[in-house]
């Protein structure tokens, strides 16, 4: 009953949704301001539905309903319940229903935020909002219903993909998907700035949070999945620019250059056209990426059951959105006023060449993700795009981005000053040279990237904290050398300025991490009990090989002893290979030891019949620094958010309390 | 500075990086391309020894061979022509004799394909779409057929999922 409740919830969505998406239209032709009123309520309705949806799936899943074709496909009674709950988007109906609510979720949240957003504005994104909500709800409904039931129901489950069996599951697609569909507010934003043909400083404000909130999940999305991919797949690689990686990096790199953008024109009122773009651009990179994972054109573990009927239709919301949208744009944005050209050496002028490095490196990886689908439909021939592309085209782009990010911070606005700012970052400059000649000398022969990558990053961590130590210093006349009013001023800087400094602190610790890979280790051999492998540092030494029982598998487990090269014991290991019987598959569980940021990475093989094992064993030089730096980042966003000048509801009484400590610290 | 060198100074910043970003894509783009190719492609076209692509094909019954240090022999067939495979490492834990496979390398002076990569389909009716194609193109794809002899494609009770590659 709950499910078929369930079911009744999402059709009600679809009608709500469309309420949603045609009162905001009324209500400009009538003029009746209430109407739009209407808007609001139906996103929140729209939203209570979904959710509803959501828990009645959620509820056959953790009650093991198997009258439900969804949870007899992914679910099975002896499954621990943590994955009887993130099972429920373990599979492709239930992963759109996440989409769609999660979608909603922001609707809701856009309604419910009253005085951010003017009204007029809040009306027509929340329209485009709800017309996005009833294309995907419909989808569901008709391509991939997650409520369809089975007759007769099966005694037992197929049980889920037993590589999906892991808090991975729970963490990694809601963060991924409040950052992707987090973009489409940005684009409802952006359609609603075209229909109304009007935008302004108003407007970037009002889109800013939320495409700072979109970003930072989806940083924290991308990141959770590539660590997940690192420990679950058992070959310690942390990055495959696989399409579907790709498919959630092309949003983030948009998105990277969008929240830049505002900023420009937030600041300046300039580049407003193109943030419109951006905006539409990101999004529609976002539906995308839902394609090429969903509609199954690429094979992988994101790609769940195959159905020609979802990839025409996702084919066709791809077309109207992002067809329809750059419509729009194409034919709407000369309306809109363009702001002022500035000069070259400035902020703006850094962030615009931001925007230009980030665009053409998003664009090298649209080509390399694209190409081979094409060629294949083209000419037949199959075609693989592998890291080499990728490495070969994103990495010299990505190098002079990241050299632009402190400089760009030191330049002021309107006009830089070329030589002021290499002195501000002279400290920068050096440390960065020093530490990259240093590691380059430390580790002769070995990689040259490596260093290159070190110094880099020491020089986006310096520059990052100069940024901080300058301004709480202060300009002019009121410059300080007083180390204990830089502290206070430091204090009292405004939030959007530590995070923004944390935001790239953290880049910098992520290319540290990247860069530490290239000395990264591995050894392969057989083993009996006692004998030993090494790799890097460290030796491992196999203890004995047992066998062990989990909730729903059988296990062979491997215990290894991790010691210095010299002898010292560091710590145990344990890998195993876990056979799943409901599935008749087997997988690998690899077996981390981590040692400061660092990680001693054991994966097991073939299990001879003499008892010898085969054991592959990896040294990862601080490889955590590459998650942790992107967990940083996202941190930097969410302190950005809780700025005062975030909180736009009431600019005028913000900005009048701002004013003082602006006096004090002057302009960003 | 006037309006219009301006102007021009930021036509000419992303003319330089749009030149940038091509010239790279097209350089990658020369050197990094793998090609697919089915054991009859190999027979049949003569591909030059130490070319580097991937191979797809069925693993064929019998040819699993372990030898010392983790390396592993066997043959890859699209039961048409056969070629044989060497690989150093671990296999991925659903390489099975009798089911697709896609192995990433290249082709030595003697005929034998030496891999680095070996990919194979966490699911015990996986095929690879490449495999499946090849197969179907040389008439040997057999719906539903029994297991080994004509594996059947994912269908919506099996979904399919990527297996953990094995990387030399």
């Amino acid at each position: 009953m709950i499910v078929e409740t369930g079911h009744f919830a999402l059709a009600l969505a679809l009608a709500i949704s469309l309420v949603q998406m045609v009162m905001p239209v009324w209500a400009a032709r009538s003029g009746d301001p209430a109407l739009r009123q209407v808007a609001s309520q139906a996103a929140l309705g729209a939203f209570a539905c979904v959710l509803f949806a959501f828990a009645a799936l959620t509820w056959a899943h953790v009650t093991s309903d198997f009258s439900v074709q969804n949870v007899v496909e992914n679910s099975h009674t002896q499954k621990p319940l943590i994955y009887k709950f993130s099972g429920v988007w373990g599979n492709h109906e239930g992963s759109m229903l996440l989409w769609v609510l999660i979608l909603t979720l922001f609707g809701a949240c856009v309604a419910a935020a009253k005085n951010s957003v003017p009204p007029r504005l809040r009306a027509n994104t929340l329209g485009v909002q709800g017309l996005i909500t009833f294309v995907f709800v419909l989808f569901i409904i008709t391509t991939s219903n997650p409520f369809s039931r089975v007759v007769p129901a099966p005694m037992e489950g197929n049980d889920l993909n037993p590589l999906l069996q892991d808090v991975g599951l729970a963490i990694h697609p809601p963060l991924l998907y409040i950052g992707y569909v987090g973009f489409s507010i940005s684009f409802a934003f952006a359609v609603a700035a075209l229909i109304d043909g009007r935008i302004d400083a108003v407007w970037a404000r009002a889109v800013r949070p939320w495409t700072l909130a979109a970003w930072s999940f989806l940083t924290l999305g991308i990141a959770m999945g590539s660590y997940w991919a690192y420990y679950e797949l058992g070959w310690g690689g942390w990055w495959f620019w696989d399409p579907v990686e790709n498919a959630s990096l092309m949003p983030w790199i948009a998105g990277t250059a969008l929240l830049h953008s505002t900023v420009v024109m937030e600041k300046r009122d300039a580049l407003k056209v193109w943030t419109v773009l951006l905006a539409i651009l990101t999004f529609s990179l976002s539906l995308i990426g839902t394609f090429l994972v969903r509609s199954g054109v690429i094979t992988s573990v994101h790609s769940f059951a195959t159905d020609p009927t979802r990839g025409v239709f996702i084919l066709a919301i791809l077309v109207l959105f992002i067809g329809g949208s750059l419509t729009l744009f194409a034919w709407r944005a000369p309306l809109l006023r363009q702001g002022g050209l500035f000069a070259p050496i400035s902020r703006e002028g850094s962030l615009v060449l931001n925007n230009l490095f980030l665009v053409a490196a998003c664009a090298t990886v649209l080509v390399g993700t694209l190409y081979p689908l094409l060629l294949e439909m083209l000419t037949g021939e199959k075609i693989t795009v592998g890291p080499p592309f990728f490495n070969a085209t994103f990495i010299p782009l990505a190098i002079p981005l990241l050299l632009i990010v402190p400089f760009g911070q030191a330049l002021a606005w309107k006009r830089g000053d070329v030589l002021a700012a290499s002195q501000r970052l002279f400290a920068a400059l050096a440390v960065a040279l020093v530490v990259g000649f240093t590691v380059m000398a430390l580790t002769w022969g070995g990689p040259v990237l490596a260093p290159v990558g070190i110094g880099l990053g020491a020089y986006l961590l310096i520059g990052s904290a100069l940024e901080i130590v300058s301004r709480a210093r202060g300009y002019g006349s009121s410059r300080t050398r007083d180390l204990g009013q830089i502290g206070r001023r430091a204090i009292g800087l405004p939030r959007s300025a530590w995070g923004t400094a944390l935001a790239h602190a953290g880049v910098g610790v992520v290319v540290i991490g990247i860069a530490a890979q290239g000395w990264a280790t591995e050894g392969l051999a057989t083993l009996k009990p006692g004998q030993t492998l090494s790799t890097g540092p460290y030796t491992a030494t196999l203890d004995r090989v047992a066998p062990r029982a989990g909730p729903n598998y059988e296990e062979a487990a491997a215990f290894l002893t991790i010691r210095t090269r010299s002898g010292d014991e560091i710590g145990r290991v344990e890998t195993g290979k876990r056979f799943y019987p409901s599935r008749k598959m087997s997988v690998t569980e690899s077996g981390l030891l981590t040692i400061g940021a660092s990680q001693v990475y054991a994966s097991l093989g073939e299990i001879g019949q003499d008892g010898g094992v085969g054991l592959r064993l990896y040294y990862k030089p601080l490889v955590l620094m590459i998650w942790l730096g992107a967990v940083v980042m996202a941190l930097g966003g969410g302190l950005s958010l809780t700025d005062r000048r975030m909180r736009v509801g009431v600019p005028a009484k913000a900005r009048g309390r701002a004013m003082p400590s602006a006096a004090a610290v002057p302009a960003e | 500075m006037t309006r219009k060198s301006r102007r021009l100074i930021l036509i000419a910043a992303c003319g330089s990086v749009l030149a940038l970003a091509v010239g790279l894509i097209l350089f990658a783009m020369s050197g990094s391309i793998v090609f697919f190719r089915s054991p009859t492609d190999i027979a049949q076209q003569g591909i030059a020894p130490g070319t580097r692509m991937r191979l797809g094909g069925l693993v064929k019954d019998g040819s699993l061979k372990r030898g010392p240090d983790q390396t592993v022999d066997f043959a890859v067939t699209d039961t048409n022509a056969t070629v044989e495979v060497q690989y150093k490492g671990l296999l991925p834990d659903l390489f099975r004799e009798g089911q697709g496979v896609v192995a990433e390398g290249m082709l030595e002076p003697g005929g034998r394909f030496r891999a680095d990569t070996v990919l194979a389909k966490h699911d015990e009716s996986y095929m690879p779409r490449e495999v499946a194609d090849a197969l179907k193109a040389q008439g040997r794809w057999q719906e539903g057929g029994s297991k080994g002899a004509g594996p059947k494609p994912a269908t919506a009770s099996n979904g399919g999922t990527l297996g953990p590659r094995s990387e030399r």
